[in-house]
């Protein structure tokens, strides 16, 4: 399922593939190592530290800081419809970094390097097929099944 | 362990070159250097070709130079580590000739970039990231050094005028170099206000795709003295990665790979930084020149952007001169040649033989070539007899 994450996927086949149907049901998730509990995000199924191919898909809050960002004005294939966009690098609370589009909460002229963030699970285009990504929003900002639910 | 020395230097004209294939380029350079090595084809025992595969049409092409060098049997394989191709295929060649199973190298970095369509080229610009988590935002190559410019500019103050600096010094060199693509002077204004590109950087912040090709023969040291000409040395070599995604990284105004690989040329070089007097840095966006300052050593860390304010990096300006053959900016980036093509600039150098750009009295050269975001780095270090 993990075609269904981005709005262009270059890499369908992955072991955390399930990765994307949490992200559709409005969870997040890293992972965690079940050898040495090493945790992180992206998630990723072979632990860097231990070599163990045992992990746990674990709750990520998204809440974080801006590291850096860019607004891109030529967009390569595929993109093209949606430049210019602005995509940033957020340092997550519980480690590990994400890279995602700014979403619709936050202003262009308020980014700032530093600035508190939220990711966002998106579902984004349920026309044919399914598209989940997940976006950087103001701190607070609710979402989906997730908050639904509780 | 025997020197590794460098007997032969050629370089082709960067450009669009519709003209010619990519074994053509290749020939060209080739050519020039064993004229100026003064040496018989025959005496060549290997070849290393630089190249990025993806930008042609001819797949394997190694055997395609090497047929058309007329170079068989001898041995000949690619390096490939993107935009630092050619120095891989220096380091290869060097290593080639330290272990003793080679004397006399051609290294052949050649590179077509403008025989895909618009459309082929698009599509390879937006898989320059990592595919999985990254690619996916629509990320590209000026996207990521763009990330770098605001992580620089927030943790330093550097600023975007500073940025701009770096691309009109290039442009002054390259407008001396008749092998460059570029050969006019810009002012600070005009690159200020070029279009947009990836905020910060614009379109004078970038550097621009070429083909072309550039060739080094290095030999052995024994085969370098009984050459009998001025040799210069490649007396340290420098190599280390570092993540390929921005998620993996320390921090976002730096390169380890460039640090490290530099670390490591110095010490096997026995020299500092202060003992540079020229260099070729990896410019491929004016912030790149900027970090590479830093992570050379030429002044401390988040010093880059007054570096070039204090124009530190011009010839006689007290500092490294670099990029005085106008660098990646204004003599082009056809990617696999750039690394030799770097040695090539720091030989002539090296040897007094640079003419209008010549640096006065330089004796220690440095080439830094970085492969992607920084994936992977080169740093080489050159002496004169
Ligand atoms: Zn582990």
């Amino acid at each position: 399922m993990f075609e269904w994450f981005g709005k262009v996927n270059f890499s369908p086949y992955t072991k955390v593939g399930d990765f994307a149907g949490f992200l559709k049901d409005g969870y997040l998730k890293g992972s965690r190592c079940r050898a040495c509990g090493f945790k992180t995000f992206p998630p990723r199924a072979d632990c860097p530290q231990c070599l163990s191919g045992e992990f746990d898909f674990v709750d990520y809050s998204g809440r974080g800081r801006l590291h850096t960002y860019t607004r891109i004005a030529a967009a390569p294939n595929g993109f093209e419809d949606v430049a210019p966009y602005t995509i940033g690098v957020v340092d997550l609370e519980e480690g590990g970094r994400c890279l995602a589009w700014f979403g619709s909460t936050i202003r262009e002229e308020e980014i700032k390097i530093g600035m508190e963030l939220q990711v966002v699970p998106r579902i984004f285009e349920e026309i044919e097929k399914i598209k989940v990504s997940y976006s950087l929003e103001k701190p607070g900002t609710k979402w989906g099944r997730r908050h639904a639910d509780a | 362990m025997t020197r590794v020395g460098v007997i032969g230097i050629g370089h082709g004209i960067f450009g669009r070159r519709s003209d010619a294939t990519v074994q053509e380029l290749a020939f060209e350079a080739f050519r020039e250097a064993l004229a100026d090595a003064g040496i018989e084809r025959k005496e060549i025992d290997a070849s290393v070709i630089g190249s990025v595969p993806e930008y042609h049409k001819q797949r394997s092409l190694a055997g395609v130079v090497q047929e058309y060098l007329n170079l068989n049997p001898a041995p000949t394989w690619l390096t490939e580590v993107a935009c630092a191709s050619g120095s891989a295929a220096m380091r290869t060649a060097w290593m080639g000739i330290k272990s003793g199973v080679h004397q006399i190298v051609a290294v052949i970095g050649c590179q077509k970039m403008t025989e895909l369509s618009t459309p082929e080229i698009l599509a390879l610009m937006g898989r320059v990231g990592e595919v999985q988590w990254e690619s996916i935002f629509g990320t590209t190559f000026p996207g990521y050094y763009a990330m770098f410019a605001h992580s620089h500019m927030h943790a330093f103050g550097t600023t975007r005028r500073q940025l701009a600096e770096v691309a009109v010094k290039n442009h002054s060199y390259g407008a001396l170099n008749p092998k460059a693509l570029f050969r006019k002077e810009i002012t600070v204004e005009k690159a200020l206000e070029s279009e947009p590109v990836a905020s910060p950087l614009h379109v004078y912040d970038c550097c621009a795709n070429a083909d072309g090709a550039a060739c080094v023969i290095l030999a052995s040291e024994d085969r370098a003295r009984a050459h009998g000409r001025k040799v210069v040395w490649l007396d340290g070599v420098g190599c280390a990665t570092a993540s390929m995604s921005v998620l993996r990284r320390p921090n976002l105004y730096s390169l380890p790979s460039a640090v490290e690989a530099a670390q490591q040329a110095y010490r096997m070089a026995e020299v500092g930084p202060r003992d540079v007097q020229v260099a070729e840095v990896h410019d491929c966006f004016s912030i790149a020149e900027i970090m590479a300052y830093e992570d050379l050593g030429f002044c401390e860390k988040g010093q880059g952007g007054r570096y070039i304010e204090e124009r530190k990096s011009y010839i006689g300006g007290g500092g490294v001169a670099v990029n005085v053959d106008g660098g990646l900016k204004a003599k082009g980036h056809p990617i696999g040649a750039t690394g030799v093509s770097m040695a090539v600039e720091i030989v002539k150098q090296l040897r007094g033989a640079a003419e209008a750009r010549q640096v006065p009295d330089a004796r220690v050269g440095l080439t830094h070539n970085v492969g992607g975001i920084g994936q992977y780095t080169f740093v080489h270090v050159y002496r004169k007899d």
